[in-house]
């Protein structure tokens, strides 16, 4: 598959050095590009695609009252500055204040810009959300931004393939997030460098198009800058009918339906997991690589071989204030944050609802929701969803990627202790001092209730 | 783009693996739009106690031997996650023009090829080395040759590294890619004109 989009993007392939590849769809926050645009103005240069770039404010935005003005000056003239970048240049903006406004890696795939066979990228490392379409969607720095923006190609080496399959069934309770961080820690952080990971077997043919956003978001952090999933009838009807897609759906169809690899396609990698061995995880560490199930206890430096290895779970155990041996259960949380581009889809927020429908959120914990759009947020509300939130506790908020990096004022304080579904528990991401847990959905909506992870598969969901 | 032909520094050790772009500039510090200043902010949790000013005397970029380093020595998968480019931009305004580790993260390893610092990828045992080396002859100074794809000291040490030819030419030359990739711009009007979508 990887072959067949990259064959049909090549712009020039000189014999030695980097293919100059053509880019679909660009993606723009507001955190990347300002250095971009003002290398453009400095070189006299437009943006050559201006209708393939679409942007959107999305990791400084406060998700409180979006009436008020921004409070931090340096976060408000970031933003100022994507809309005075996109009003000089001709970009498309989603703006604070429109529906369409949210986390970029929510809003492509929801609007229907993003699409099987297309190459993407962004200024931002979880690009690889895209790949679930059967797209080649890879994060990029800043001077590739610049370079998008004014050619509409990137100059890219050719990565390898590296194909996870993941067969039989997914146990009642584990969800994709389980499978991505259990393939994460089967893999370590760097396991996919230089590769390009495609998702195969019965687990993820069997998964909703946000189920396998979730694991192609994730790709990156197993070191890969893409991950990609065949499309097949759940892309197509899901797509069928958004604002972005071809007007001539069906024939888009057939020329989709020739993506997925051929039978007996020679990947450079493939290994094989069976769906039945996956457990609810947790993260124990401070890389999502460092994860258990939840059944399992804290590990100790001297479980591993490797002294580097050793030396950064000690580290880890340190900055998490960890012991070695602790069950994974009996951690205590203070804060509990579902949100980010990983996991603030509909459904996200509807398997955290069902969690969380009849129970109260810990006296000890301090909740929130962050809805990955404006349309997710309209979408819950219409369902009620806002209201079984509220009800239980939870703070239920306005669209953005908020607490996953905490650019904006919803960060934790020094040694809070968090569940949280998004996808980094490095040291300080969250905020300085704070600890990170990376979970599902529904695990994080349950440790929210008892005020420590729980395992969900035992859970007493009221009707 | 700055180039980079042969370059003589100190060396700073990092004896840490996964050192990640949020470690490299913590998120706080991305709100700026200009690509200068991010060096005074540059591993700023773990160089500065909690009041944010006083340096950490146990970090090793503020022990007195390694002042002025410009090349940094680190364990595997440097540069990993984010792929905030601030993170080569912080590196490059500290002062270092190389970074030598057993492997890098793509998106990091990619940014800095655009800002002219060079990541240099040498086997596991050879990084040892040179962390002993360091250890050993504080203050410890290297010679990475670009033209000759050497690291060298002057203790007889000599390790050679692979470059792409591509990117080593544009580092050579202080090339920019954008000048380059529009010098094909008829071909990407042909490839726009060709593809039906």
């Amino acid at each position: 598959m990887l072959e067949k989009i990259w064959d049909e993007h090549v712009v020039q392939a000189p014999a030695d050095g980097p293919t100059i590849l053509y880019i679909d769809l660009h993606l723009v926050h507001e955190v990347t590009s300002p250095q971009a645009f003002e290398g453009l103005r400095l070189a006299g240069r437009s943006v050559r695609r201006t209708e393939r770039t679409i942007a959107t404010p999305d990791h400084n935005v406060p998700t409180t009252d979006r009436s008020l003005p921004i409070a931090d000056p340096i976060s408000r003239k970031q933003i100022e500055t994507l809309r005075a970048n996109c009003s000089e240049f001709g970009v498309t903006l989603f703006d604070i204040g429109d529906v369409r406004q949210g986390i970029v890696h929510v809003i492509g795939p929801e609007n229907g810009y993003t699409q099987p066979g297309m190459t993407i990228v962004c200024g931002d490392s979880h690009t690889a959300t895209h790949g679930a379409f059967g797209s080649l969607a890879f994060g990029i720095g800043t001077s590739e931004v610049e370079h998008v923006l004014a050619t509409q190609t990137l100059r890219q080496f050719k990565p390898k393939t590296f194909e996870l399959n993941v067969d039989g069934e997914l146990p009642r309770g584990v969800t994709a997030k389980d499978m991505i961080l259990y393939l994460i820690g089967s893999l370590g952080t760097a396991g996919g460098t230089g590769y390009v990971l495609e998702y195969t077997g019965e687990c993820v043919r069997a998964m909703t198009m946000e189920e396998r956003m979730t694991v192609c978001n994730m790709s990156i952090e197993a070191g890969a800058r893409a991950g990609m999933i065949a499309p097949d009838q759940t892309t197509f009807d899901y797509l069928r009918g958004l604002p972005q897609v071809p007007t001539a759906f069906d024939e888009a169809v057939e020329r989709w339906k020739q993506l997925p690899s051929d039978p007996g396609a020679v990947y450079d990698r493939s290994n094989s997991y069976q769906g039945k061995d996956i457990a609810p995880q947790v993260t124990w560490g401070t890389n999502p690589g460092q994860v258990r199930s939840i059944d399992d206890q804290i590990p100790s430096p001297g479980d591993f071989s490797d002294a580097t290895e050793q030396k950064s779970t000690s580290n880890a155990l340190e900055y998490m204030d960890l012991k070695a041996g602790t069950p994974i259960h009996d951690i205590p949380i203070q804060r509990v944050f579902i949100g980010s581009c990983t996991n603030a889809r509909i459904e996200d927020l509807r398997a955290a609802a069902s969690v969380v429908r009849g129970h109260r959120v810990n006296s000890d914990v301090n909740a929130m929701v962050v809805p990955g759009s404006g349309k997710v947020k309209r979408q819950a509300e219409e369902e009620g969803l806002d209201r079984i939130f509220k009800e239980s506790g939870f703070d239920w908020r306005e669209a953005g990627c908020s607490m996953c990096l905490a650019m904006n004022p919803d960060k934790l304080a020094p040694g809070e202790r968090c569940a949280s579904t998004s996808n980094r528990n490095f040291e300080g991401r969250q905020g300085k001092g704070g600890r990170t847990h990376l979970v599902s959905p529904a695990m994080a909506a349950a440790a929210a209730v008892a005020g420590h992870f729980v395992d969900i598969r035992g859970w007493n969901f009221s009707e | 783009m700055q180039k980079f032909t042969v370059h003589s520094g100190i060396v700073a050790t990092l004896d840490r693996a996964n050192v990640d772009t949020d470690q490299i500039i913590p998120k706080q510090f991305l709100k700026r739009i200009e690509r200068t200043g991010f060096g005074q902010f540059l591993f700023y949790d773990w160089r500065f106690q909690d009041d944010g000013t006083t340096p950490n005397p146990d970090f090793e970029l503020n022990h007195p031997q390694v002042e002025g380093a410009s090349i940094l020595v680190a364990r595997q998968n440097f540069g990993s996650g984010s792929s905030r480019e601030h993170a080569v931009w912080a590196l490059d305004d500290y002062g270092f023009r190389a970074v030598i580790a057993p492997s890098f993260a793509d998106i990091f390893f990619n940014n800095c090829f655009k800002n002219g610092l060079l990541p240099i990828v040498l086997p596991e045992a050879q990084v040892e080395q040179i962390f002993q080396r360091a250890a050993e002859h504080a203050p410890y100074t290297l010679t990475v040759d670009l033209e000759n794809h050497l690291v060298r000291d002057e203790d007889g040490l000599k390790l050679s590294f692979e470059v792409d030819a591509s990117r080593r030419h544009n580092l050579l030359h202080g090339l920019d890619d954008i000048a380059q990739t529009l010098q094909h711009e008829e071909k990407i009007s042909q490839y726009e004109a060709a593809r039906s979508w």
